[in-house]
């Protein structure tokens, strides 16, 4: 599968165009699945220290137990926020910098700026960790899901002379068939998304009840307004 | 209220001027009849203000003036921890950027229909001075949540100050407390933003609308209604604040609440324009964004700064230009030569000269939450260039003006 966007949005930075990363934070499952992809593969090292434990539980409707046993890998207090496994110091010896935390990843980067980096590694020798990047160029987190992913390489086009980075090609096929692989991805993009605000559902579905309490009150308004006007001339 | 009475009210009004303050200011200031859309602006901020005062008072609850506190202070405590924090925080956000998309529609009434001349001139003095005192508030506020933006922002900013020849290194310091942005900056523009500025700010609106209502408002044709008044001595194109406009104005108030509310519950960040994608991510004094942009209404002015090149440099000809591109405001009164106030009554040309500078200052604006490249440089000269000439040629121009026939009375 030849991951090549065709959308011409340009996030900041790579200056790589961003691929739709199609999310929907109010489908509960894809968020469920999402937030056990994050426990797994993200926890380790990054915190979302903003984000509690019980407050995923209510959100997501996952029990006590559920969240216990499957999200939360440190075992700390059920109201407590998410804390990395791995110590900052150990972080910052291993990858030369200290992983950031993702508590507002989604909202400072964007879904899709976050799809298009996590379906965007590709293999390059020249990098310590063997892996390089479409939109996050030189950087420093190795590719977690390279397993299930399979190993990509960086498909160039010319382009007035230039070579130009315009995607990456499946060389070996990995654990996962691709499309359950996108799924994954953008379930825990999903879930990115969610604890990046968690009121986000609530707030919209409050705004249209506040904006039809505005349209009626509106009508009374202009009726009561009509009423005293209607001798000036 | 119409008649004294004896009750309460007469007893309350033999030590205080309640009923008096009602008539003079509500039921028997005399507004012309002919108020159009533009006319809504001035209520609508006072509204504005309501709401971030309001809102303000209830963050002000739980923020945290502290580096080391105030990200996560609203970014977990206002956000998410605290019960209904994350709307009182968009009230204050898109407050602020409501604020000035009021109060510019409100500046821009006041251009075109000449609400700045004799004898409004201390009304339009009072009205640059509420808006530079609302610069500052906005600029201030910003810091607070200490995002990367509201770091880089203030750097870029108090940096300004530093440019100013001999003085400029001792005066940043004294604005900053230190040699960096940090814990003294962050404290003393919390306490500037809530209690200094707003007490000046509102202040300031007070005195803006004790001058409005000695000389009577003004309206689209220009006319003075005082002029033509019946043998009560009220003015015949007249019409009582209230009721008639306090009616109209609450259908204003919907409306402008619809817009608001369409905002703050269904794109809070406006595009990254009320609240920029990079102050999601804390202050980082080691980490330079790669694009530092201010927030939106400040852009015409920042493109102003940059538009002027550095001489030896130094900013400070930028900053002077910014500086002198606010303060040319307050002289307009005087600026102007032409009689006629309202635009419907002026020249065709001089119309077309006013849409110019309106299109000149939005681009301003948009050139602003840009990087510079060497067109975007010009562009923004050639539209500095415009915002001056327009105003400083004014004395030399609007004496050429050929105008229309202005009526007696107000129109429909």
């Amino acid at each position: 599968m030849a991951m090549i966007s065709t959308t011409l949005v340009m996030a900041g930075g790579g200056g790589f165009p961003t691929s739709p990363a199609n999310t929907n934070v109010d489908d509960m499952e894809s968020l469920q699945r999402g937030a056990k992809v994050f426990s797994e593969y993200c926890l380790s090292c990054h915190s979302a220290k903003f984000v509690r434990f019980n407050r995923v539980a209510t959100d997501l409707g996952m029990s006590e137990s559920d969240v216990m046993d499957n999200l939360n890998n440190l075992g700390v207090k059920f109201g407590s926020t998410m804390t990395a496994v791995m110590t900052k110091e150990y972080a910052k010896e291993a990858f030369g910098a200290e992983p950031p935390d993702l508590s507002l990843v989604a909202r400072s980067r964007g879904a899709d700026w976050l799809y298009t980096y996590l379906t965007g590694f590709y293999t390059d020798e020249t990098k310590t960790t063997g892996h390089n990047n479409v939109i996050f160029k030189d950087v420093g987190m190795p590719n977690v899901f390279w397993k299930q992913e399979g190993i990509k390489k960086a498909v160039y086009e010319e382009h007035d002379g230039h070579q130009v980075l315009v995607g990456t090609e499946i060389v070996e096929k990995g654990s996962m068939p691709a499309e359950e692989f996108d799924t994954m991805i953008r379930d825990l993009v999903n879930f990115l998304q969610y604890i990046g605000e968690p009121n986000q559902s609530y707030r919209k579905s409050l705004g249209y009840g506040v904006l039809i309490f505005l349209a009626i009150f509106f009508g009374f308004a202009y009726a009561m307004k009509k009423d005293y006007w209607k001798d000036v001339h | 209220m119409e008649q004294k009475s004896n009750g309460l009210m007469g007893w309350i009004d033999a030590r205080f001027p309640a009923t008096k303050m009602w008539e003079d200011h509500l039921s028997k200031y005399y507004a012309p009849k002919n108020f159009n859309f533009w006319y809504f602006f001035g209520s609508l901020a006072i509204m504005v203000l309501v709401i971030q005062i309001l809102s303000g008072v209830f963050l002000a609850m739980f923020y945290k003036p502290d580096t080391a506190m105030a990200f996560q202070s609203v970014e977990m405590g206002i956000m998410r921890d605290v019960e209904w924090g994350w709307l009182i925080r968009y009230f204050h956000s898109t407050g602020a950027s409501a604020f000035f998309i009021v109060v510019y529609m409100h500046m821009f009434r006041g251009l075109i229909y000449g609400s700045y001349k004799k004898p409004r001139e201390l009304v339009w003095i009072f009205g640059v001075l509420i808006f530079l005192a609302l610069m500052a508030e906005g600029f201030m506020g910003y810091l607070l949540p200490w995002g990367q933006m509201s770091f880089w922002g203030a750097q870029v900013i108090i940096n300004l100050v530093s440019a100013i020849p001999f003085v400029g290194e001792d005066l940043g310091i004294w604005v900053r407390g230190d040699f960096v942005i940090g814990d003294a900056t962050l404290n003393r523009f919390f306490s500037l933003h809530i209690v200094a500025i707003p007490l000046i700010l509102i202040g300031l609106i007070v005195a803006h609308i004790i001058a409005l209502h000695e000389v009577g408002s003004n309206n689209p044709d220009g006319v003075e209604i005082k002029k033509n008044k019946d043998e009560n001595g009220i003015p015949k194109d007249g019409i009582p604040f209230h009721p008639y406009y306090s009616v109209k104005d609450i259908v204003g108030v919907i409306v402008f609440l619809m817009f608001f509310s369409i905002v703050v519950f269904f794109m809070p960040e406006m595009f990254g324009y009320f609240l920029e994608h990079a102050n999601f991510e804390p202050a980082n004094p080691l980490k330079t964004p790669e694009h530092i942009a201010p927030v939106w209404y400040f852009t015409p002015y920042y493109s102003v700064l940059r538009a002027v090149p550095s001489i030896a440099g130094s900013a400070f000809p930028g900053v002077i230009a910014m500086g002198a591109a606010i303060v040319i405001l307050f002289f307009l009164p005087w600026l102007d030569r032409n009689p006629v106030k309202s635009i419907r009554y002026r020249s065709d040309w001089y119309k077309g000269l006013v849409a110019l500078f309106v299109i000149t200052f939005i681009i301003l604006g948009v050139l602003g939450t840009l990087a510079p490249t060497d067109g975007r440089t010009l562009l923004a000269q050639i539209c500095t260039i415009y915002y001056f000439a327009f105003f400083l040629l004014m004395p030399f121009y609007t004496k050429f003006e050929k105008n229309k026939p202005v009526p007696d009375r107000v129109t429909m």
